[in-house]
């Protein structure tokens, strides 16, 4: 049974887990990008249960050092981080805040989850027009794809429906 | 070794090698966007590999890691298809046995998703959405080099009949196989011949390339019998953990 103090206690650490960002996308937190799915508490220990995007992500065993240190900066010291794959993660569950702070930063946030090939028409994170093309399916990393704006010519990373 | 973990093995052998393949383009590629490209694919059947190792450790017990796995094994404890350890060749050759291994791995994970086995279907519904990814890149390249010029063409033609030949072990259920099917873990990889045959048939129509017929099938990888190729990969694979046992970055 999970009791008042409980709840109050794993609230505490969805918070401060928006304090932990994505290394290769910095402006996300790992809340934003919707990988951490479930926290417990046994006892004296904390339980973060996480799902990788992709699954070479390289990002993944530094995001988990990262949420154990701010854990431990917090005063936390029994942590475990279990890590699941099923169900996959879709960027779907990606917060709406996650997708504003992207577009900000100049990726085209995902839309909506299509399976097999881009979303039709990303719009341009800098001058906002439809009018795109994509270069290539794979960018800097797994979840980006390259486009560029026919119109204000800059290219510039999607991050793809997954 | 039980069959669970056979086939397990399998999957990651498979994926292993031809990482270790396409790695060689690293640098390489043809232009940049398309040497991120082929490194990125790599980088997910690596990710997918991993979690087959992990799940074949654990199903090992005792001082079984991943790493000891894809490391310490000989040639003939791999288990992977023929296909996945040829040469590179050129560029069309690389896509061809890139689009035949992504049909393949997309048909074999579309069913797998729903295997028995837990830990299998999540690994196999998580890799099919990467998956669809690669299948969508080397059917492009397919048709944009088999319906190219006369030079891209005859290449195309040239590489499908060099690999074609180790296409039909694909289908062919090995020992340890065929008690996973039995179980309803492993799907029966002659039930996915079919669909293979048809989305190869479309995108050779695309690509205006010629579909082989009545060849000789060669076979015996996923039972640990090799062609020559492995053993050159290993040694480069391997090197550095058979040198220095229990090196870490």
């Amino acid at each position: 049974m999970v009791t008042a103090a409980e709840n109050t206690d794993t609230n505490k650490i969805w918070r401060i887990l928006e304090e932990v960002c994505d290394p290769e996308v910095p402006v996300l937190s790992v809340i934003d990008l919707g990988i951490v799915r479930d926290i417990k508490i046994n006892g004296d220990e904390t339980e973060v249960i996480i799902t990788p995007t992709y699954s070479g992500c390289p990002a993944m065993d530094a995001i988990s050092v990262d949420i154990k240190l701010k854990l431990i900066e917090h005063g936390y010291r029994k942590i475990k981080i279990v890590s699941v794959l099923s169900p996959a993660w879709t960027t779907d569950w990606m917060s709406e805040a996650g997708k504003l702070k992207l577009q900000q930063y100049g990726i085209a946030p995902p839309q909506r989850s299509d399976r097999g090939g881009p979303a039709a028409a990303v719009a341009c994170p800098q001058c906002g027009s439809k009018n795109t093309k994509l270069l290539s399916q794979f960018g800097s990393t797994s979840c980006k794809a390259l486009y560029q704006c026919t119109d204000c010519k800059e290219p510039f990373d999607h991050f793809k429906c997954h | 070794m039980d069959p669970l973990t056979a086939y397990v093995l399998h999957l990651a052998d498979n994926n292993l090698v031809l990482t270790q393949r396409n790695g060689e383009w690293c640098g390489h590629g043809p232009i940049l966007e398309q040497d991120i490209a082929i490194t990125n694919i790599t980088l997910d059947l690596i990710g997918q590999s991993r979690n087959f190792y992990q799940y074949a450790a654990q199903l090992s017990g005792g001082e079984v890691t991943e790493d000891s796995l894809a490391y310490l094994r000989k040639e003939r404890e791999f288990k992977n298809c023929l296909l996945v350890e040829q040469q590179n060749g050129d560029w069309a050759q690389t896509i061809v046995r890139q689009f035949f291994y992504s049909t393949y791995q997309y048909f074999l994970y579309e069913q797998m998703q729903h295997s028995k086995d837990v830990q299998l279907a999540g690994i196999a519904a998580k890799a099919l959405k990467e998956v669809t990814y690669h299948l969508t890149w080397s059917s492009e390249w397919m048709i944009r080099l088999g319906d190219g010029t006369a030079e891209s063409r005859a290449r195309m033609q040239k590489a499908v009949a060099e690999l074609w030949p180790y296409t039909g072990e694909l289908f062919e259920a090995a020992d340890y196989e065929k008690e996973m099917i039995t179980a309803g873990i492993a799907p029966d990889p002659g039930s996915i011949k079919e669909s293979w045959s048809e989305k190869i048939k479309t995108i050779f129509k695309e690509a205006t390339l010629a579909v082989p017929e009545k060849v000789f099938m060669q076979s015996g990888g996923k039972s640990g019998i090799h062609s020559e190729q492995l053993g050159y990969i290993l040694t480069e694979l391997q090197y550095l953990q058979r040198t220095y046992p229990g090196a870490e970055w």
